[in-house]
């Protein structure tokens, strides 16, 4: 190869590693900058149904100071996940265009089926996302309430996953879903 | 003269205390006007009781034991019933419901929990740890 194709072929490298590094960057910029609680509400669909009920609950406020914001639920942390989930949100853009849930009253009527479409991928997961933060291994049973260590207990030895349980602590409860009838490690 | 003086000033300022102490009855709430807030709250921690409270009379709707800041009641669900249902309670090792909370006002024992009894914490109340207001010698049925 000639000094004039050798300089060629590293402008090239150059120029590839350059371009690489900036359209990586822009869109895992542009990826994160959907993944904020700002980016959530800015729909008004997210910031006058489920987020207001989300600032009741103790995922908001608590004794310790630490806030858990929409995606840290609900868009899982590692990446081909993430993107796997970014590219199925393409169907809320969707929905969010046809006014599917544009009304607190139809919002309402779907709340349901939404409710147990998330119900449904948390358990598929193994409730993922809740295991970001919360671990059988760092949590202290004799520190817990008598009924919670003990379902814990059970928990571990039955395989449940957090969401058999813990449902409707972040949102409020679908009308037509019945506690009494819900039991984990069944269904 | 100036001794006179200073002794009737204080005589005077001391009247004025005492007068201010006695004159009046302060009320429970304490000595702010109608129209003022009350005093806050002090903040109570809630009572934990492992395996529930006695009864202090025959039929006393029995306290909550637990904390109760996570559930809800209300015209959607009822998420007391998670536990204390006749299909759950077993199972979650929690006290059932009282068979007359199935009965409807007309006489009828329904599958679910009346409406008449829906709402748990009209009768069923967690209980914190506060000294009572006014003093009682009160003794529960043994």
């Amino acid at each position: 190869m000639n000094s004039g194709g050798k300089r060629g072929v590293l402008g090239l490298l150059v120029v590839g590693i350059v371009l690489g590094i900036v359209l990586w960057g822009g869109f895992n910029t542009a990826m994160e900058a959907t993944n904020t609680e700002q980016f959530c509400i800015s729909c008004h669909e997210m910031e006058e149904n489920v987020y207001q009920e989300l600032q009741d609950t103790i995922h908001f406020t608590n004794r310790t100071g630490v806030r858990a914001t929409c995606p840290d639920c609900h868009v899982p942390k590692d990446w081909v996940h993430k993107v796997v989930r970014k590219i199925k949100a393409s169907n809320e853009v969707y929905h969010k265009l046809l006014g599917t849930i544009d009304t607190p009253e139809k919002f309402e009527a779907k709340r349901l089926q939404l409710a147990q479409n998330v119900w449904k991928a948390m358990k598929d997961t193994d409730s993922r996302e809740c295991r970001n933060c919360h671990n059988y291994d760092s949590m202290d049973f004799s520190r817990q309430e008598s009924r919670s260590a003990d379902s814990h207990d059970e928990a571990i030895e039955k395989g449940y996953t957090c969401i058999d349980c813990h449902k409707g602590i972040a949102h409020s409860l679908p009308e037509g879903y019945d506690p009494a009838e819900d039991m984990p490690g069944e269904g | 003269m100036k001794k006179v003086i200073v002794t009737l000033l204080v005589a005077m300022v001391t009247l004025v205390f005492a007068g201010g102490a006695f004159s009046g009855v302060t009320s429970l709430r304490g000595d702010r006007d109608l129209t003022a807030d009350a005093d806050e709250n002090p903040m109570r921690k809630q009572v934990i009781t492992e395996g529930g409270v006695e009864r202090s009379y025959k039929i006393q709707p029995p306290v909550i034991p637990h904390k109760i800041d996570k559930e809800t009641i209300n015209l959607k669900t009822n998420t007391c019933m998670k536990c204390h249902s006749e299909k759950t309670y077993e199972q979650k090792k929690a006290p059932k419901v009282g068979d007359s909370h199935y009965v409807a006002r007309d006489g009828n024992v329904l599958e679910t929990i009346s409406t008449r009894r829906y709402f748990c914490n009209q009768c069923h109340t967690p209980q914190l740890n506060a000294e009572p207001i006014v003093t009682n010698r009160f003794e529960g049925a043994k």
